[in-house]
């Protein structure tokens, strides 16, 4: 299966990792697509951080096979390695040399020729709005400086996929923007982004898949979308212009639950066009006048709730 | 670029970075040479008038001073290997295919320079304060490479202990028992002069026999009886620093 796949950028199957007694992955297949967006999403401890290890030639999983870059990576490393970028979940720069210093040893490492090395390092600098601070110490930096600068050092050796591992963790809501708008351009430049997260939001604006990781194994996978439509709680709201086209349609209505002050009624449904339909048909049917409708799928926040059977604090305090 | 010059290219680099930390953290240039010449100006212009170990005070202070050095520097490394660790700075080198080799290794020669400056500067305040070596040429080889042995095996030693702590602080420890060992050597005085216990333990810790080489040699005296234990010390030392470095990196990284 994996093989066959060739505009895959990341193939895993059947990928386990145990830490003595403790199972980290139990399982995972993971198949993401060239030039797109990729998010595992899951709470503290389900296994997302194992995963980018194993896929990154960091780790070597107990079983499974993980293909990336059309390299396998436990037998290609080089292969691998040569492909990908990966920045970890807490920022690994040096706080004691410059911003610059650090891109430099990055292109010196990649074995890079000096000149070209500063050519990177000052195109990337100015990208990420940093030309500013290049020579002053890391220890100066904000977080969100210091995630950039991470960044920016991934790029130096110009991955074509990029594994994120919580990129923004930690970081104010400004310094979250910037960095989703930095994933975009990558995105937008062909990088495919392989990235891990525990807030849905940043899944929801990111990534074009999703995979939802718990106690490692994947419980969902699919579109934003179509990870809603897969739970209970969508609904569609009516609202009318007056009571008696309130009353009339929650008689033809069963089920559904009305707000009086409001004038409003909640039926519950997925909001696809065939039920949206049959709604409306009958509504005209009966004569009802509807003033407004909306449709309401759940977030995400549902979704995981839905999937995993157990809340999520980090994700629903965001 | 084939492996060897990739690993001799990714070393200097890595180096060049450790050198960096050195000039850039004052506290590690303050430990490794402002504190073993204050310890070198207490014990031989304050307390050494009082000694009587049948020499010159500073000429058989010196050797246990520079010994002494060496456990001064070696603090900051095993903080910055640990944090390299940590943060996950080593998994971003491993992505990058930077040997293990080249990660570790610069670290040792790091510790070896940098002592290896702090030393000089130590002989030179002694010479300053009266310290007259008598030693020819091979002797003067010979102390540098007794040094320089047990620089290798203490440098081992503190990546090792770096990368198996659990945190940074824990690891700024490391050099806690190398800066007290020499207090309980023949450093300071002879151990014949301690009381019991310190005495049996004094004669047989590596640093007694590293020292007393090092003092036969640069006054001009050597014995090799001294000397086929410190080196063997010395050997034994660098070899399980480096296993357990080799170990615990592969294990955690």
């Amino acid at each position: 299966m994996v093989g066959a796949m060739n505009d895959s950028a990341i193939a895993a199957s059947g990928l386990r990792k145990a830490y003595k007694d403790k199972v980290v992955l139990d399982g995972v297949d993971l198949d993401v697509r060239t030039g797109t967006v990729f998010a595992l999403l899951g709470p503290n401890g389900a296994g997302k951080t194992t995963t980018v290890h194993v896929l990154t030639t960091l780790l070597a999983p107990d079983a499974g096979k993980a293909v990336v870059a059309g390299h396998d990576v436990a037998t290609e490393t080089k292969a691998v390695r040569a492909a990908i970028g990966v920045t970890g979940q807490f920022a690994s720069v040096d706080d004691l040399l410059t911003g610059e210093e650090n891109l430099l040893m990055t292109a010196d490492l990649l074995h890079l020729p000096r000149a070209e090395g500063r050519r990177i390092a000052g195109r990337l600098l100015d990208r990420f709005d940093l030309a500013g601070s290049a020579g002053k110490l890391v220890a100066s930096y904000s977080g969100g400086m210091r995630r950039k600068l991470d960044l920016a050092m991934t790029l130096v050796g110009k991955p074509r996929i990029i594994f994120l591992d919580e990129p923004t963790t930690g970081l104010d809501p400004r310094s979250r923007r910037t960095m989703w708008q930095i994933i975009r351009e990558l995105v937008a430049d062909g990088t495919t982004i392989f990235l891990t997260t525990q807030y849905l939001q940043e899944a929801d604006e990111l990534a074009g898949r999703i995979a939802v990781l718990d106690q490692g194994r994947l419980v969902a996978e699919g579109t934003a979308d179509e990870l809603k439509r897969r739970v209970p709680g969508g609904h569609v709201r009516l609202r009318f212009t007056s009571r008696e086209e309130l009353d009339a349609a929650a008689r033809v209505l069963p089920g559904s639950t009305r707000d009086d002050e409001e004038l409003t009624l909640r039926v519950p449904g997925d909001g696809g066009v065939r039920s949206l339909r049959a709604l409306l048909e009958r509504l005209d049917t009966h004569a009802v006048e509807v003033g407004e409708l909306s449709v309401h799928t759940p977030d995400l926040d549902d979704v995981f709730f839905a999937l995993t059977g157990h809340g999520n604090k980090e994700v629903s305090a965001r | 670029m084939n492996a060897f010059s990739a690993f001799l290219a990714d070393s200097a680099t890595m180096v060049r970075r450790d050198f960096r930390h050195t000039m850039r953290n004052p506290l590690t240039l303050f430990n490794a040479v402002f504190v073993p010449v204050f310890v070198m100006f207490l014990m031989v212009h304050v307390f050494g008038g009082a000694f009587d170990v049948g020499a010159d005070y500073v000429d058989y202070a010196t050797p246990g001073l520079i010994i002494m050095t060496i456990g001064y520097g070696i603090g900051p490394t095993a903080t910055a290997v640990n944090s390299d660790m940590t943060t996950g700075f080593i998994n971003r080198l491993r992505v990058m295919d930077v040997s293990r080799a080249a990660v570790l290794n610069a670290h040792v020669i790091a510790i070896m320079l940098r002592t290896m400056v702090a030393i000089a500067i130590i002989i030179g305040v002694a010479v300053l304060l009266g310290f007259r070596p008598a030693a020819s040429l091979p002797q003067w080889l010979g102390a540098i490479g007794i040094v320089a042995l047990t620089v290798l095996a203490i440098g081992w030693l503190t990546v090792a202990s770096g990368l198996a702590a659990k945190t940074p602080e824990g690891a700024g420890l490391a050099g806690v028992p190398l800066m007290l060992l020499p207090f309980l050597s023949s450093a300071f005085v002879p151990a014949e002069t301690m009381g019991p216990g310190a005495r049996q333990f004094a004669e047989y810790q590596p640093f007694t026999s590293i020292i007393e080489t090092l003092r036969g040699l640069l006054s001009g005296t050597p014995s090799a009886g001294p000397a086929i234990t410190a080196v063997a010390w010395c050997a034994g030392l660098t070899l399980v620093g480096y296993l357990w470095a080799r170990r615990t990196f592969t294990k955690r990284a």
